[in-house]
């Protein structure tokens, strides 16, 4: 074998998928090395882009007690990791009436009252692979201000990690779901300019514009798409294209 | 009420991890019955606090899981207070409590609470709730 | 001066009262509360089984926001979030085995030693002010309004956090002095008044709201003044309902201590939250205090 093909060859290390020892790249994530070690995922995979929350992993390391977690698509292996996913877990999901919900926080209570069995373990916050300080947001929602829980939880990916440790077997993040819906369209003002858009295309602002369009060709469009007023960069608040 | 006391009525896997739970030694209760008047909760109660603390002695297990005393207990420390022995009967009453909890039964489940009382209780009565019938 | 304070849940929905009431009249006494910035649910109750551990977490982590904030004192309006604080600070105090435990457990956070004082208003505004100073502040005085006393359970029991003798406190009654009331202090002041039986046996608990109610009138009060959420909830806001099945019962408006406390220090009472409490509370204080 040639330098430059020893040179290119990956240090391969162990790791323990379900118990099992495999040697895997070690510059793979834990995705792709359970890939090169012949798993197909039908399960806990999603977007591979760590938005999704379907391949949440909790791994720990020989002679560590701690509990670790990441994404598979996100995470790189270590040597010597000990694996499993957690492609679902069953979590509570209250069907609640959305037409029903004021925007309160009752309205919360009444569909996951379980909430209130939350003891402030923190067990939650320290298996969360997206740093959201989930424990924060529950108590939040416990003295109502779900404000404040929409903001600390907006990262959050649905993994369900958080559901596998709670002591008061609920499911946060069904929860916080909950609570950003109903406080996003309920808790929040309307936007009164999206209000207004809606009425300028109902009366027909735009009918010409789309119009014309439809008659030009595949190039012509290109050439419109590419050619079109674009906010630059640095703009400030106040840029407006030139054509308003 | 009269107990039988046989070779065989006492529980001592009970007993001992009554103590264990509480911190709090029972054979030093001299039934003076200060607890039960002071107690709020008695006249719903299936037995007394005093009684109940005679029960725990005989490590009656069965006839104390019979009663709805310890379900009923408000957690008031009026009998504590004024125990002239000192003990901290809230204690014994949350051991026996957890001793059933701990089986994972509930004794009031978060979802059958009515929503108009979820709806209308301050969220420190639907916590402590949940805290004392829950596990 | 600036205090730690700490609010507890209920005092940011149901018994928002309490606590705008409170912030409002500790601004004339110069005495600004800062909340603490990072805070979670204290568990409402202490943890009794010895063995238990993780109930003491809650309120422990509170204890250590409060370090971490740089402060060594921390008020509640909440009596029963003020017991299961003091006792909880004992436990990390004076057990150092079960500290140890829960200092190496929470590892994310600051170690902590059971160092910092945890103070309800009432032993706040007795040790740390001084009914002279109170007093000073009143611009109306509550005009002899006969007002009942109900300590409820959380701040004189147990004997190692009450603020004062369980059988026969004073606080409350030197409290309503200072602002110009007349205290009734009736032996239900220190009656339970059901706490959390009124989630499952709301019949039981009824009974001892009775008792309290009867007591108090019995001894003349024409009102009642607690210091918890519960205490409120329970003698207070289901008062009407419980009339309605016990009519012998007479009414007993029924005030929040911060709401007189504001009051008597020339709050304007329409921003005191009075649409929580029983509705012949706001009426009586026209009635008899701000004519």
């Amino acid at each position: 074998m040639s330098e430059a093909a020893t040179d290119m060859q990956a240090k391969l290390i162990p790791i323990f998928i379900m118990g099992k020892k495999y040697e895997v790249p070690d510059s793979l994530t834990i995705m792709k090395a359970m890939e090169y070690a012949g798993y197909q995922f039908i399960r806990g995979c999603g977007c591979r882009g760590g938005v999704c929350g379907a391949c949440g992993t909790v791994y720990r390391k020989p002679g560590d007690y701690h509990i670790r977690v990441g994404l598979a698509c996100q995470t790189v292996v270590e040597a010597d990791m000990y694996l499993t996913q957690i492609p679902f877990y069953p979590a509570n999901r209250s069907a609640f009436e959305f037409e029903k919900t004021t925007g309160e926080p009752e309205d919360v209570f009444k569909a996951y009252p379980e909430l209130f069995r939350c003891v402030a373990c923190n067990a939650c916050t320290k298996v969360c692979p997206m740093d959201v300080p989930v424990m924060d947001y529950i108590s939040a929602i416990k003295r109502g201000d779900l404000k404040k829980a929409t903001e600390l939880s907006f990262d959050c990916i649905q993994c369900g990690l958080c559901a596998t440790r709670c002591m008061a077997e609920m499911a946060q993040y069904h929860i916080a779901q909950m609570v950003r819906r109903i406080h996003g369209s309920k808790g929040t003002p309307n936007a009164d300019h999206a209000d207004t858009m809606v009425a300028d295309i109902k009366a027909g602002k735009f009918n010409d514009e789309l119009a014309d369009l439809k008659t030009k060709s595949k190039d012509e469009l290109k050439e419109i798409y590419t050619s079109r007023p674009m906010e630059p960069a640095m703009a400030d608040e106040f840029w407006k294209p030139d054509h308003e | 009420m009269t107990l039988k006391i046989t070779d065989v009525s006492h529980d001592e896997e009970f007993m001992r991890k009554l103590q264990e739970i509480s911190g709090e030694d029972v054979s030093k209760c001299m039934q003076c019955g200060t607890c039960t008047g002071g107690c709020p909760m008695t006249d719903k109660m299936d037995g007394t606090p005093r009684q109940i603390m005679l029960l725990s002695h005989y490590g009656m297990k069965d006839k104390i899981s019979a009663d709805n005393t310890v379900w009923l207990c408000a957690t008031c420390n009026t009998c504590y207070a004024r125990c002239p022995r000192g003990i901290e009967i809230p204690k014994v009453m949350e051991a026996i409590r957890q001793l059933k909890l701990r089986e994972n039964i509930n004794k009031v489940e978060p979802n059958q609470i009515p929503p108009e009382i979820l709806e209308d209780a301050p969220q420190i009565a639907i916590v402590s709730c949940l805290r004392k019938n829950t596990s | 001066m600036k205090i730690c304070y700490y609010p507890g849940c209920t005092l940011k929905t149901k018994a928002r009262n309490l606590e705008t009431a409170g912030i409002e009249a500790m601004r004339a006494l110069d005495v600004e509360m800062e909340e603490l910035e990072r805070w979670n649910c204290c568990g409402v109750v202490f943890s009794l089984a010895d063995d238990d551990l993780l109930h003491l977490l809650a309120p422990i982590r509170d204890l250590i926001r409060v370090k971490d904030a740089g402060h060594d004192k921390v008020l509640t309006l909440c009596s029963m979030c003020y017991n299961t604080l003091a006792r909880s600070n004992l436990v990390m105090r004076d057990n150092e085995e079960k500290r140890d435990t829960i200092n190496t457990f929470m590892e994310e956070e600051t170690d902590y030693f059971g160092d910092v004082k945890v103070l309800h208003l009432l032993n706040f505004l007795r040790d740390e002010i001084g009914w002279d100073k109170v007093k000073a502040q009143v611009k109306v005085p509550l005009k002899g309004l006969k007002v009942a006393t109900n300590y409820g359970c959380t701040l004189t029991r147990p004997d190692e956090v009450g603020i004062d003798s369980a059988e026969n406190p004073t606080v409350f009654e030197d409290f309503l002095r200072a602002l110009g009331a007349e205290p009734i202090h009736f032996p239900g002041g220190t009656d339970c008044c059901g706490t959390y039986q009124v989630m499952d046996n709301p019949e039981a608990a009824d009974d001892a709201v009775a008792r309290i109610i009867t007591s108090a009138t019995d001894y003349g009060a024409e009102a009642i003044v607690s210091s918890c959420p519960l205490c409120e909830y329970n003698v207070g806001k289901r008062q009407a309902a419980l009339l309605e099945k016990k009519d012998d019962l007479k009414e007993l408006p029924s005030f929040y201590l911060t709401q007189l406390l504001a009051v008597a220090f020339g709050a304007d009472p329409e921003s005191l939250g009075f649409e929580l409490n029983h509705a012949g509370s706001l009426p009586l204080l026209k009635e008899k205090v701000l004519k």
